[in-house]
């Protein structure tokens, strides 16, 4: 009963609030929680209205009376202190009304709560992989798999030029799903923790290394929906959003046909058995430095002093012990801290299974044969690294 | 609380604290810079002023007792303060008990399939979760684990005795009697001691012959950390029962004042409790 | 030396001369001086990082640090401002006042008092020493999830040893307040007849003595983790990643009523003082306050509805927040019944204590609606949740102790504050706090995440709001420093009592009271 009438006077009050708020969203920014395009999030918007409007009633009450007191009780106005300062009843009116409220509170939470914990039956399975600092898709049944990180340029970033619409929030490969489906969200990290979060769909979820997290949606609407990872995961936490794709049925079809496609292709054109030119894997490695290694070791390879080794022979790098101690065994780092330019092929085991209990993680899982080559050509012969070693696909791939 | 108030005792200036904190802060900058790789001298030298610190605040506590400048009120003080202390302690061991429990309910279980089979089936899939484990990447390596009935259970009787010898010199200090008090807290003292010898033997027991060292896995964690930190305490506690008996044997401490005491063996009494949860848990079950 | 004539000797003791006062001192009003100054230093030292934090988040974009840093900033500002500030400051008012208010000499382990407190500056220093380690300072965060903080360089140890050192500390300044409490008072002085503020800090010691162990056992396991290769936060070894947010939370929430308890004490001082009426329903206060504590300790996981708990915990842990609600209400409904009727006057230190029932009653409401499990989902660790938390420290621990400091200033020194700048400084720190944090609920609901260094356009006018708010209240704290100063140096004599509807013991003694509080316990009717 209770309930009821606090829904009632909610939806009389959202709706003069909404006139209210439709006026401040003609400019363009947002003051209130994304209504959201599936049930779940429609019903958390709803949830979050309806305790938003109980407590600022109870405020009312509360303030008003305050205010009143502070207004009629003062000295200034000839007030005479009374003494009473006790009474039984009013402590208990004053802690059952509000554990009945709260009652009130709990019941719809509870079922939307209930309703959202239904993983069962799902039409896709997609797997959410947190990586620092990028998302990885798997479709479990359909053998897709991608990477998805930020495609914001670096120069809008550091504000040498203008930031386009969806600064932030935008990225190279965006998940795409279907609308109506029941889609199973399984999520989990490789490094650390992350959550991944949309915002149009009503939750976000903990990627727990070692874990898996499984939540479900359904969309009802198609279009491209932004979120961020929500969980602090080092240097680039603010630089991994999560872009939804969500398309018809048809499309998403589609689609699918064209990755299987698309992906055949690059795997010809990355066929591991070719052999490839250096200006090809320079420029390819380019590419993959920039984009996976930059974030640490930055563009020109001059890494950050007591974090981040420089990639750059000749340039020291000052560092805790046992941060030092590895890159020394394996031939990277010579007297006086400074770089040298190991073997080739210690280079490609860091890179292929990474540097365990440091930040440098395995890449043998994330980046292909091409492109790891690519990626160690370009770096052992750029910023006046000259080893002039050209690293082919088909050694890394034996080298796996 | 009436009676004594105007004769509180509050003391002088005392320049221990400080010396405390500044052995402290060494000592920590010590094991830092001991962990970033560099040398220990810091944390060598940190810990003897701590020494010097306990040493010498001590000493002055002790003289002014026995100089009676401490009322009833004062003494009711180091009581609640003790006790808080031992509270305080019994949170800190809560702590890795719940670590202990929650790895064996929680997360072991996870792993193994349990309710979240989806983490088994795509991340650990053949990974067994029986207890004591090393986890699915079976860190450390194989192992075996330390079973109850060798020297745990020798070590829970001698625990247990030592709290009989401590309670038996605490009434033959309430009776006067001197040489049973100082052959009680000895005995008390050789029984702590022993219990530390035979835990060192357990230990290079365990990680000789069974390879089960701290690296092994949340079995390996949860065992040498909390024994370890009870081991301490054992030490500790012994070390303070050594200073009630040297008192005692100068003759130290009354059979209606003797805080001191009773605070030793409050300690070594909940040393004893904590024990006996490490052995039901860690050992046993 | 004959006891009594040691203790005669001692009464008549002044101040030791010269720096070995502060160092060496055992008397709680000194130590009290020396926690209260050096919770407003490291007020600065905190607000200064904020301050960096706000003018990063001025513009979308990077201008003034990298990511990196501004993760350091946010991480160090939060832990100089819990444990730097606000606890050092509540247990410098403990200091200076539950003696006076229980008719004490002192506190009641005093040598124990002098290291609790010198042992702060040690451990603050460990922390600020950590900014400056190789591989830059600590940067996942106040609450230290792993595995990121695994990944902290040179400065990792500093973080845990200096959280262990606040951890004593802590543990030592509780321990005397609960022996004080339980044993000094003067005759007469029984439980039901203690001031409020001495029996939320009873509560609150209590809380402290059980969880800081807590956390440092959780810090520990964490160090062991890193160096000594155990387990415990790694699935691949049988541990759990969520295993140290629990045990963090643990520690966390009872940590957060830790820092509002007091507060409620001093605000259920004041209040009543300025209404000239006595405390309405003195003993529902007390039961509130016993119910909150034991509520603190069943409600951790609210900080983790995402992580993936079963039903059930989520359920449980929903309802046992919501509960809180409850007993916290009581207090609000009771101070405002205690506002009824009475002859108010509005002198600083009630201005500050009406605004932090308002503004605490705003955050209790967004702490409300992050109860609400489905909807935390979406709140939860967005700028909403830095709202609702600013609101609970700032304009409520944070200005229950400005009120505090107004409140028992001229009895400290003497003399009377500058009640014009007083009143200046509340207005300038109440305005520029809402325009600081009321934004952020904004951005927080339409999707900003905390920690982050820029953020999407759509988030950029608020704030920016809520950036020139954060500097008209940063500044504005440099008149409060000036008031205080003033105070200390001279200005109009306070009487005893000070104010004229202030009750209780310390309002007995003369202003300043002298060295030693109660010479002789004085009798409670
Ligand atoms: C002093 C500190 C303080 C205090 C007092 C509180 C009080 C409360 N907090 Fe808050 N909280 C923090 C400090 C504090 N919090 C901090 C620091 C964090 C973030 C930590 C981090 O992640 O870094 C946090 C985060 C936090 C979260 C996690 C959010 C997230 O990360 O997703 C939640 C979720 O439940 C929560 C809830 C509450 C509730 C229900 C209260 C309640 O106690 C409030 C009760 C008060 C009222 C409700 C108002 C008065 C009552 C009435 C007038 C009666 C009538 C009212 C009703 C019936 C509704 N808090
Ligand atoms: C008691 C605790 C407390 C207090 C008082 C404050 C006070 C303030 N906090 Fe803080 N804050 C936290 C506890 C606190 N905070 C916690 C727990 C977090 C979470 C951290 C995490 O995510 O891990 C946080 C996080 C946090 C964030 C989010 C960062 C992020 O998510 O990336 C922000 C952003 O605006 C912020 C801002 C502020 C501001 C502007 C103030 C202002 O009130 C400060 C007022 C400013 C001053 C008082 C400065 C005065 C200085 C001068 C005038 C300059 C002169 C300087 C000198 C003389 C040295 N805080
Ligand atoms: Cu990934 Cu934050
Ligand atoms: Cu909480």
């Amino acid at each position: 009963m209770l309930v009821n009438f606090f829904v009632r006077l909610r939806s009389v009050i959202t709706i003069s609030a909404l006139l209210l708020w439709s006026a401040c969203a003609s400019a363009a920014y947002e003051l209130n929680m994304p209504v959201g395009v599936t049930d779940t999030s429609r019903s958390v918007y709803d949830l979050h209205m309806l305790i938003f409007w109980i407590c600022v009633l109870i405020g009312l009450v509360v303030f008003g009376v305050m205010f009143y007191s502070m207004y009629h009780h003062r000295k200034s106005k000839g007030a005479v202190a009374a003494q009473f300062h006790e009474s039984t009843t009013v402590e208990i009116i004053w802690t059952v009304v509000p554990m009945l409220i709260l009652i009130g509170m709990a019941i719809p939470a509870t079922q939307v709560l209930i309703a959202m914990e239904d993983t069962s039956e799902p039409d896709i399975t997609v797997k959410v992989t947190g990586y620092q600092w990028k998302w990885g898709y798997e479709y479990l049944d359909e053998d897709i798999q991608f990477f998805s990180s930020l495609s914001t340029p670096r120069e809008q970033i550091a504000n040498a030029e203008t930031k386009g619409e969806h600064y932030l929030l935008e990225v190279d490969n965006p998940l795409v799903l279907p609308v109506g489906k029941k889609i199973r969200i399984l999520t989990t990290a490789a490094d650390v923790l992350h959550a991944w979060w949309v915002p149009a769909l009503g939750w976000k979820r903990d990627a727990i290394p070692g874990f898996i997290n499984d939540s479900w949606t359904v969309i009802k609407e198609p279009g491209t929906y932004r979120g961020q990872c929500a969980e602090l995961c080092g240097k680039d936490h603010g630089f991994m959003p999560v872009v939804i794709e969500a398309k018809s049925e048809e499309d998403y079809q589609q689609w699918l046909a064209d990755m299987k496609g698309e992906a055949a292709q690059v795997a010809a054109a990355e066929a591991v058995d070719r052999e490839w030119t250096q200006e090809e894997l320079m420029s390819k490695g380019q590419e993959v430095h920039d984009g996976v290694c930059a974030s640490c070791h930055q563009a020109g390879g001059t890494g950050v002093p007591g974090a981040f080794p420089p990639l750059v022979a000749g340039q020291v790098f000052n560092a805790p012990e046992p941060m030092l101690q590895p890159l020394r065994e394996m031939g990277f780092l010579g007297p006086d801290n400074t770089i040298v330019m190991g073997p080739v092929e210690q280079h490609t085991q860091i890179v292929l299974k990474g540097i365990p209990g440091s930040a440098m993680q395995a890449y043998a899982e994330q980046l292909s044969d091409a492109e790891i080559a690519a990626v160690i050509t370009y770096q052992r012969n750029s910023w006046g690294n000259d080893t002039g070693d050209v690293v082919q696909p088909s050694t890394i791939k034996s080298a796996r | 609380m009436v009676q004594a108030h105007g004769g509180y005792y509050v003391p002088h200036g005392s320049h221990w604290p400080i010396i405390g904190s500044v052995g402290l802060f060494l000592f920590m900058l010590g094991f830092a810079s001991l962990l970033n790789g560099g040398g220990a001298f810091w944390m060598y030298a940190g810990g003897a002023v701590v020494i010097y610190m306990v040493f010498g605040w001590f000493s002055t506590v002790v003289r002014e007792s026995e100089s009676g400048t401490y009322n009833d009120q004062v003494d009711l003080s180091f009581r609640w303060g003790m006790g808080w202390f031992i509270f305080s302690e019994v949170m800190f061991f809560a702590c890795f008990f719940g670590a202990l429990f929650y790895v064996r309910e929680y997360s072991v279980p996870w792993l193994g399939g349990e309710s979240r089979f989806i983490t088994h089936d795509l991340l650990w899939p053949g990974y067994d979760a029986v207890w004591p484990t090393n986890g699915p990447g079976e860190i450390g390596g194989e192992f075996k684990p330390m079973g109850a009935w060798g020297l745990p259970a020798l070590n829970t009787l001698i625990l247990l005795t030592s709290g009989v010898t401590v309670t038996w010199a605490h009434h033959a200090l309430k009776e006067n009697n001197r040489k049973h008090l100082i052959w009680g807290l000895a005995a008390t003292v050789g029984l702590g001691a022993l219990f530390v010898i035979l835990q060192a033997i357990e230990y290079s027991h365990a990680m000789h012959d069974y390879n089960l060292t701290l690296q092994s896995g949340v079995y390996g964690s949860t065992f040498y950390m909390l024994t370890g930190f009870h081991g301490f305490h054992v030490t500790l506690g012994a070390v303070i029962l050594a200073v009630v008996l040297l008192r005692a044997m100068r003759g130290h401490f009354t059979p209606e004042k003797h805080f001191a005491f009773e605070a030793a063996a409050w300690y070594w009494h909940f040393v004893d409790v904590v024990w006996l949860g490490l052995f039901v848990f860690v050992y046993w079950l | 030396m004959s006891t009594a004539t040691h203790v005669h000797e001692e009464h008549h003791h002044g101040p030791a001369p010269g720096l070995s006062r502060w160092l060496f001192t055992t008397n709680h009003k000194d130590i009290g001086t020396m926690y209260l100054l050096f919770s407003l230093l490291m007020f600065f030292v905190g607000g200064a990082m904020a301050l960096i934090i706000r003018a990063e988040l001025f513009q979308p974009g990077l201008q003034i640090v990298d990511p990196h840093f501004f993760n350091q900033m946010t991480t160090v500002h939060a832990l100089v401002m819990v444990f730097g500030a606000v606890m050092p400051a509540f247990v410098g008012l403990a200091n200076w006042q539950i003696p006076m208010m229980v008719g004490a000499p002192d506190m009641a382990l005093p040598r124990m008092n002098n290291w609790s407190f010198w042992i702060l500056p040690f451990a603050a220093s460990l922390l600020i020493i950590s900014l400056f380690a190789e591989g830059g300072g600590p940067a996942a965060g106040w609450t230290m999830y792993p595995p990121l903080v695994l990944q902290t360089g040179a400065a990792f140890p500093y973080l845990i040893f200096s959280v262990h050192l606040l951890g004593m500390s802590s543990i030592m300044g509780a321990i005397n307040v609960i022996a004080t409490i339980l044993n000094m008072r003067a005759p007469g002085m029984n439980l039901m007849k203690m001031p409020l503020f001495v029996w939320t800090w009873l509560i609150t010691a209590y809380l402290l003595i059980a969880v800081m162990p807590v956390l440092a056992g959780g810090v520990t396991m964490l160090l062991t983790d890193k160096y000594f290769g155990t387990s415990f936060f790694n699935a691949a070894g049988g541990g759990d990643p969520v295993m140290f947010q629990h045990i963090f939370w643990f520690f966390g929430h009872p940590e957060v009523y830790i820092m509002i308890l007091p507060a409620f004490g001093v605000i259920s001082q004041i209040i009543p003082t300025f209404s000239r009426k006595p405390l309405f329903g003195y003993s529902s206060m007390v039961y509130a306050t016993g119910s909150i504590a034991f509520l603190s300790f069943i409600v951790w996981a609210h900080h983790m509805f995402t992580v993936g708990m079963p039903l059930a915990g989520e359920l449980f842990f929903m309802y046992s927040t919501m509960l809180i609600a409850v007993p916290t209400g009581v207090k609000v409904f009771n101070w405002i019944s205690t506002m009824w009727k009475g002859s108010m006057t509005f002198e600083t230190p009630m201005l500050f204590a009406i605004a932090f029932v308002i503004l605490f009653t705003i955050c209790g409401f967004s702490g409300l609606m992050l109860a609400i499990a489905p909807a935390d989902f979406q709140y939860h660790d967005t700028y909403f949740v830095v709202a609702h938390f600013h609101y609970v420290l700032v304009p409520g621990a944070v200005f229950s102790l400005m009120a505090a400091a107004y409140y028992w200033l001229p009895k400290w020194t003497g003399h009377m504050y500058d009640e014009k700048l007083g009143k200046i400084h509340f207005w300038l720190s109440v305005i520029g706090v809402n325009v600081l944090f009321f934004p952020q609920h904004f951005v927080g609901l339409a999707g900003m995440p905390r920690r982050i260094p820029d953020y999407a356009l759509q988030f950029a006018e608020f704030n920016m709001i809520s950036s020139l708010g954060a500097f008209l209240f940063g500044f504005s704290q440099l008149l409060f420093v000036y008031i205080i100063f003033k105070a200390i140096r001279g200005g109009q004599q306070a009487t005893d009592q000070v104010w004229e509807g202030a009750e209780g013991l310390e309002w007995t003694l003369s202003s300043p009271p002298p060295y030693h509080s109660f010479e002789t316990a004085p009798e409670v009717k």
